[in-house]
């Protein structure tokens, strides 16, 4: 059934009692063209590209629990394209571009909110690192304004000008950027993908993978039963060392907890997104009313989603130190999510040295914005068994050649990306 | 009843009538009595309607009497106090309190966005996922912002917070969470065996239930009993009892969050008083004793101002001796519910009827009933009639299908009892089910947590007071306290039986999540359309995401959830608990982090100096370092700059470089160990000489640089650059400690030890005679370049001089112990007046770098190689380092890499900046030809023009080349050169003369 | 969390930085570049029970190993690492 005001409408007449499952509660059938392991947003976008781009509709997602439940359900929700080395600022420009049709691809209101993402500076060395990276996305035609203070104060009025320890002077601003819904985006690539003929498999976990004498893999083991695949991809963050491990392999990857966090609704008080350029604070604020904020990751590896005070209170402190207007505003809830920190704080999406496996994994804390990006390549990747132009540097094998494309300069130290 | 306050009884409650409050509501002025909550308060003035609710502005009035409540939420004080979605139930009333309503507009009676429920057919659970797609420019533009205005509760105050909060740490054997009968009986229990204990009370008074309940403990009435108990506490030196503290998360090792409202009942805190304080309390084991939270039974109309939880409307009766209403009626599924029944007769309240849902009540119900002249109905409540103004008829599906209707203006209402079990299940353990009492009931808790009482679903006074009184005999022998306990407190259990009900099915909206106006068909819907999972459930149509987090909500909608499935209600799971328990300040969180004191201030040595000079400074990480010293006339800051590195080149001028982390390194192996660090080697470095030395990480990266200098055979310092200081000292000591311990060194971190000068320009020397003690040679062959030594001050004090050059000018550096690096700078200024010595801050100090092309933190950016930097040279091939091999990688020494380059402006006149992209000239810059960048950029007094370095592909093969800086974010373009990074002196006669 | 230092005490996470997996060890001197890349880059990556590097520099600038539950948190052992401590091998 198209979604739209009308059907709603219609809908209402009979009670809403009309409806049907947003997605099919699929059976698993004996084989597929292509496994997709994992249905949170990645997976699931793979699924819908590759059937919609790619003709490739014999697919089934397989999701241990229901869908959405790790990172997609569990992050702060915000898209832009705002990157710095090759690799990474033409593959965001592209997600970014895929967010902007989104809904209408999907017939599903994921609320892309292109409200602007604003990175402040408090130094002038911070201004020219982000006027270099300003520059870089205006060479990649992807918009960027760097403002100074005048222009951020009248932006945002509200954040401390007077006696703050670590100054605002400015702040490099991507109006394209903002947020998205993060649990709509995934209802809505499993409608659409569905409604393509995609099979989507709630509560089937993935225990073990199927190979041949040659050690091709030719399907998997689950725990609704065995699965054959022509190919079988990977996206599934959070266990990602985990699932690859059933293949024998060892990836460039730790796990680490990242918190966030979400204060009780309130009235529309923050019109961006905003990140503290002297702390480790980010906000927005939800269309429910909630500011979402996070900062940084733990710093230990975990899996158990979920972190502990002192980074909660590092986070907050930063928040009172940009805007102290939130300091009677209550936080109302806390999580944690599993982050695949890679070695270099870029992702990868390559095919494995295991043949008919391939790895879409270590997207950081920074998967949620590349979500339609990342599936549309990596179904390209399963389709077509080459990368998509935009994901060539993405390579498994940078680390062993020495082209890791490293944001943050930070090196192989995944808690520091 | 008590004057102007309706509802108020004349007699009874805890509440203090000696004590009168003023406050206003919505701007109407009402009293009160200390011992009041908002809440009771307007209870006791007949006051129904309190809020709206969050999607169709429902009129709500009070349906709890705690931090469960989900509908009267207010903004509490106002200007820049004002607290947004404070709930009345917890909210303590202090004269002058002032309240207002929330989430409508133009008045609480009268909310235009009410006109909301008009269109509720069509705004169901995830209608906004179907529509309001196209035009797609359309969301942002309009349907959004509506959307966002509409959405909402209360209003911040839009200012910054008046208010200080305190953090604090406090550790204890047993912390125990609740003051009910459970948590007192388990706080004198352990208290008793030699803990020490800390209990934290959520309410401002302690007694938990009993204080709305009351009973018999050990045949004292519960009043006395209480205040005996609590005698008893204070008395013990080791036992901390809390009002105004809520345990609000879980951590690991035993850690636990506490929020205490210290001054939250007060207008504002007393001067010099924080509002709130956040405990961090570390406990060996944890008596979880937070009580039940009495739970709604969904049915039509349910929202009514004056429907209540039953259990609430004993808590305004018995406690604040306020009457929720005159006729009341009580729909209950259990036996407790009748407990309201007899509170309410002993408060001389009418009853209009009992529905109760089970197939039977006891006999002495039944008299009790005929006695008080009202029915008992066998069924459930399938409808209320009433507005805003509250309830007037309650409809009534008697079982076995007839219908009945009952006139009364309140109902109470008993669904039975979810114990806590938030707490105990933040580590991820799942609650079990229970169908005795059909409730989750802890399990899966983290080491050393237990529940006890209500709480673990022991819901009777007896069992509370036992089962608390164990866990706080095994908690404190768990710490390793045996002493005496005594015998546990003795109370009769009450009589429990229960039938499930969760939903009444009826026409009309039925709802589960008040505050975020989920009804039962909602989550019908939701099944409908696959949303089954718990998870999904909360998700798509926002239940228990409201403010009270699902305390009143969450078990029932998965109960409806688990019916429309045909799943038992442990099957269809919960979803995950999450921190914090009830809703936290953020201020709280930040403490006094914020403002100037959000993160620590480092002065350098010679800072009040500096500052005395009128220097400008500028924030190094927690540094403030002297940026420049501006004199009189000086127009600008490039002027000042100007003149500083004039008379450096010319003169002699001085800065604090105190800031650079500084290492003693002792040893026998000490140069064996940096031989290890460093790429070039440091084991065959003179005694008496220094050397600049490159770090790198171990995948071939440069880290760090910096000078080290041999003062003796086995004793080496090394400088870090500042930004690293802590860093290095970490990355060393992980070599020395773990990569190799066989080695004889020890690091010992002096950064805050020695005050540190450079020095520099032509007199230098001529300065330094005047300072350092005649007898020290100071020649070029007595103190050549790259020398450093220990040397005598005049006066006799020992400092470390070294003749090395950042500025590329004949220099030294000189340390002196910190607590002499006030003096020095005032001496090195009296010693250079006759020599013109001017101070230098760090923006001479860059410029000067970059005249000399020497690298810093723009160049050492973490993605550069020695040989980017100019720098492989350095490498020795002969040993083994950090590093060594993942450096060799091919894309690491791939020819077009981009390296270090000095760049320079075509046009003299033109101003360079930094984050310029370099493109070949000619061509029209896009991804393929972005060749680099700026990195550092300074106007260049010597060279009289805008000169920088900057990372350009095959960048040294290029010298000369004139390309394109390519600023489209500051709308600039223009051609530079690509040049020799050393502007200043290439040959280095200077720094060697 | 909490971690007792073998020299100071129990201390709040808050004093520690965390490095990680300390198992891998460094190739001695002329291993070839796999054996470098492996240290390097690859882990584990468990999910139980792992041998931790964590630095205690807001105390006694000790290496310590650290046992440790990546699903639970919890903290099994202790130990400091070769070299920490004034003492040397032999010395």
């Amino acid at each position: 059934m198209k979604y739209s005001i009308f059907s709603l409408a219609r809908a209402a007449l009979s009670g809403h009692k009309n409806w049907q499952r947003t997605w099919r509660d699929a059976t698993p059938k004996d084989r597929y063209d292509v496994v997709i392991i994992g249905g949170g947003g990645h997976g699931l976008a793979t699924a819908w590209f590759l059937a919609s781009e790619y003709g490739i509709k014999n697919v089934a997602v397989l999701e241990k629990g229901w869908i959405g439940s790790g990172n997609a359900g569990r992050n702060t929700t915000i898209i832009r394209s705002n990157y710095g080395l090759p690799g990474n600022t033409g593959f965001y420009e592209l997600s970014m571009k895929l967010w902007e049709r989104m809904e209408q691809d999907l017939n599903y209101n994921a609320m892309v909110s292109q409200r602007g993402v604003i990175n402040l500076y408090h130094s002038d060395a911070q201004r020219d690192a982000y006027a270099r990276r300003g520059n870089t996305m205006r060479i990649n035609g992807i918009d960027a304004e760097l403002l100074d203070l005048a222009a951020v104060k009248k932006m945002m009025p509200f954040l401390n000008f007077d006696n703050a320890r670590f100054p605002v002077q400015g702040g490099l601003l991507q109006r394209r950027g903002g947020t998205a819904r993060h649990d709509a985006v995934v209802w809505g690539y499993a409608h659409a993908a569905s409604g393509l003929g995609v099979d989507i498999i709630q509560n089937c976990e993935v225990t073990g993978f199927v190979r041949d004498a040659n050690g091709k893999v030719t399907g998997v083991e689950t725990s609704r039963g065995r699965i054959g695949a022509g190919k079988v991809g990977m996206a599934v963050a959070g266990s990602s060392s985990r699932v690859a491990e059933m293949a024998g392999l060892r990836l460039p990857i730790e796990s680490h907890v990242l918190q966030a966090f979400v204060s009780e609704a309130i009235k529309p008080l923050i019109p961006n997104v905003m990140t503290f350029g002297a702390g480790h604070f980010y906000v927005s604020q939800s269309d429910k009313g909630g500011l979402v904020f996070g900062g940084d990751i733990d710093g230990y590896n975990s899996y158990a989603q979920r972190g502990n005070l002192p980074v909660m209170e590092d986070v907050c402190e930063g928040g009172m130190a940009l805007m102290p207007m939130i300091g009677r505003v209550r936080l109302l809830r806390q999580w944690g999510g599993i982050m695949d920190m890679s070695m270099d704080g870029s992702p990868i999406i390559d095919k494995t040295p295991v043949d008919g496996l391939y790895l879409n994994a270590g997207w950081c804390y920074g998967g949620f914005k590349a979500t339609p990006g990342s599936g549309f390549v990596f179904a390209h990747l399963l389709a077509r068994d080459t990368p998509h132009e935009e994901a060539v540097r993405f390579r498994l094998d940078r680390f062993r050649t020495g082209a890791m494309i490293d944001e943050k300069g930070q090196g192989a130290q995944p808690n520091l990306h | 009843m008590a004057g102007g306050q309706t509802n108020r009884l004349n007699n009874g409650g805890l509440i203090d009538r000696s004590a009168p409050l003023n406050f206003r509501f919505d701007g109407k002025s009402f009293s009160g009595f200390e011992g009041d909550t908002l809440a009771s308060a307007l209870v006791a003035n007949g006051v129904k309607l309190v809020g709206r609710s969050f999607k169709y502005h429902r009129p709500r009035g009070i349906l709890t009497a705690g931090s469960e409540e989900p509908n009267a939420l207010v903004e509490l004080r106002t200007g820049a106090r004002r607290e947004p979605n404070t709930k009345a139930t917890t909210a303590e009333l202090y004269e002058g309190l002032e309240a207002a309503s929330q989430n409508r507009w133009p008045s609480l009676r009268f909310d235009v966005m009410s006109v909301n429920q008009l269109f509720s057919p069509i705004f169901v659970a995830g209608f906004y996922y179907k529509t309001f797609m196209w035009p797609a420019k359309f969301w942002e533009a309009i349907y959004e912002p509506a959307i966002r205005r509409a959405a909402g509760l209360g209003r911040a105050a839009g200012v910054a917070d008046p208010d200080h909060y305190d953090k604090a740490w406090a550790h204890c054997d047993v912390l125990i969470a609740g003051s009910g009968p459970a948590g007192l009986a388990a706080a004198l229990a352990a208290g008793r065996s030699g803990a020490r204990v800390i209990l934290c009370e959520e309410d401002f008074a302690f007694g938990g239930r009993l204080l709305s309940d009351g009973g018999t403990i050990d045949g004292l009435p519960a009043a006395e009993w209480l205040s005996r108990a609590l005698a008893e506490l204070a008395a013990m030196p080791d036992v901390r009892i809390l009002t105004r503290t809520t345990l609000f998360g879980v951590y690991d090792g035993g850690t636990y969050g506490a929020l205490e409202r210290v001054n939250d009942h007060m207008p504002s805190p007393p001067e010099h008083q924080v509002r709130q304080r956040m405990w961090r309390i570390v406990a060996k084991r944890y008596v979880v004793a937070a009580g039940a939270l009495e739970r709604p039974i969904v049915f039509a109309g349910n929202d009514t101002p004056g429907v209540m939880m039953a259990s609430a409307m004993r808590t305004y009766v018995g406690r604040y001796a306020a009457v929720p209403a005159k006729r009341i009626a009580l729909f209950t599924n259990n036996e407790d519910g009748w407990r309201t029944v007899e509170t309410a007769l002993g408060a001389g309240l009418q009853i209009a009827a009992v529905i109760d849902a089970r197939p039977d009540v006891s006999p002495s119900h039944r008299s009790l009933a005929s006695r008080n002249g009202f029915t008992v109905l066998h069924g459930s409540v399938s409808g209320v009639d009433g507005g805003k103004d509250g309830v007037r008829k309650i409809a009534v599906s008697l079982t076995g299908g007839a219908r009945a209707e009952v006139e009364a203006d309140g109902l109470a209402v008993s669904g039975g009892w979810n114990p806590a079990v938030g707490l105990t299940s933040y580590h991820r353990g799942r609650p079990k089910w229970r169908d005795d009492i059909a409730a989750f009931v802890p399990d899966g808790a983290p080491p050393g947590m237990v529940a006890a009482g209500a709480a673990n679903g022991d819901f009777g006074l007896g069992a509370c007071l036992a089962k608390g009184f164990a866990a706080g005999v095994a908690a404190a022998h768990g710490a390793g306290h045996s002493g005496k306990a005594g015998t546990a407190p003795v109370a009769n259990d009450e009589a429990f039986s229960l039938t499930p009900l969760w939903h009444v099915a009826g026409k009309g909206k039925a709802f589960v999540d008040y505050q975020h106006d989920v009804t039962a068909s909602d989550i019908e819907l939701a099944q409908r359309e696959g949303f089954e999972s718990v998870e999904h459930l909360k998700r798509y149509t926002t239940l228990g995401m409201a403010t009270d987090q699902g305390k009143t909500s969450n078990v029932a909608g998965l109960a409806i959830m688990a019916a429309v499935t045909g799943k038992s209600i442990p099957e269809t799971g919960t979803t995950i608990y999450r921190p914090p328990y009830v809703p936290v300040a953020i201020g709280a969180f930040a403490g006094h982090h914020r403002d100037e004191t959000f993160h620590a201030t480092r002065l350098t040595p010679s800072h009040h100096w500096a500052a005395e000079q009128g220097a400008v400074f500028v924030d190094t990480g927690l540094w403030k370092r002297a940026q420049w010293y501006p004199r009189a006339g000086e127009k600008d800051w490039l002027e000042s700059v100007t003149r500083e590195v004039k008379a450096v080149r010319s003169g002699v001028g001085f800065c604090d470089v105190s800031t650079l982390g500084k290492i003693d390194v002792h040893g026998l192996d000490a140069g064996a160990f940096l031989d290890r660090v460093y790429i070039n080697t440091f084991s065959n470095l003179a005694v008496g000489k220094a050397r600049y030395g490159l770090m790198l990480r171990e995948d071939g990266i440069v880290y760090d640089d910096g000078t080290t200098s041999r003062l003796a055979e086995d004793h080496y310092f090394l400088t870090t650059t500042t930004a690293k200081a802590g860093l290095v000292m970490q990355h060393l000591e992980f070599c020395r400690q773990v990569l190799f311990p066989e080695l004889d060194v020890q690091l010992t971190s002096v950064s805050d030890q020695w005050a540190q000068f450079s020095i520099a320009g032509p007199k230098t020397r001529d300065l330094l005679k005047e300072i350092v003690d005649p007898a020290e040679d100071l020649s070029n062959e007595g103190f050549p370049f790259m020398g450093a030594r220990e040397v005598a001050l005049r006066g006799g004090i020992k400092a470390r001089l070294f003749r090395i050059s950042f500025s590329g000018e004949m220099a030294f550096e000189i340390s002196v112990p910190a607590r002499y690096g006030e003096a020095m700078a005032r001496n090195l200024m009296l010693a250079g007046e006759p020599f013109g010595v001017t101070p230098y801050g760090t923006e001479a100090l860059g410029v000067m770098r970059i005249e000399k092309g020497h690298v810093a933190g723009p160049e050492l950016n973490g993605t550069t190689t020695a040989a980017d930097l100019g720098l492989g040279k350095m490498t020795s091939t002969k040993k083994d380092f950090i590093g060594r091999v993942m450096a060799g990688r091919e894309a690491l020494v791939a020819p077009d890499r981009q390296v270090v380059v000095g760049v320079k402006p075509t046009d003299r006149a033109r101003r360079l900046r930094s984050g310029a992209h370099i493109i070949p000239k000619g061509q029209t810059p896009g991804p393929g030809n972005d060749q680099g960048y700026v990195t550092s950029v300074c106007f260049s007094p010597t060279s009289d023009q805008w000169i920088g370095l900057a990372l350009v592909e095959r960048g040294r093969e290029r010298i000369g080349e004139i390309v394109h800086a390519h600023d489209p974010i500051r709308a600039e373009d223009y051609d530079v050169e690509l040049c020799n990074p050393v502007f200043y002196d290439p040959d280095g006669g200077r720094q060697r003369g | 969390m909490r971690i007792v230092c073998p020299f100071c005490g129990e201390r709040e996470l808050g004093e520690f930085t965390y490095l990680g997996d300390a198992k891998p060890v460094r190739p001695a001197a002329g291993a070839g570049a796999d054996a470098v890349y492996d240290y390097v880059y690859l882990r584990d990556n468990i999910a139980g029970v792992m041998s931790e590097n964590w630095y205690h520099g807001g105390g006694c600038r000790a290496w310590l190993k650290v046992t440790r539950n990546t699903l639970t948190h919890e903290i099994s052992a202790i130990e400091p690492a070769a070299g920490a401590g004034a003492a040397k091998v032999g010395a």
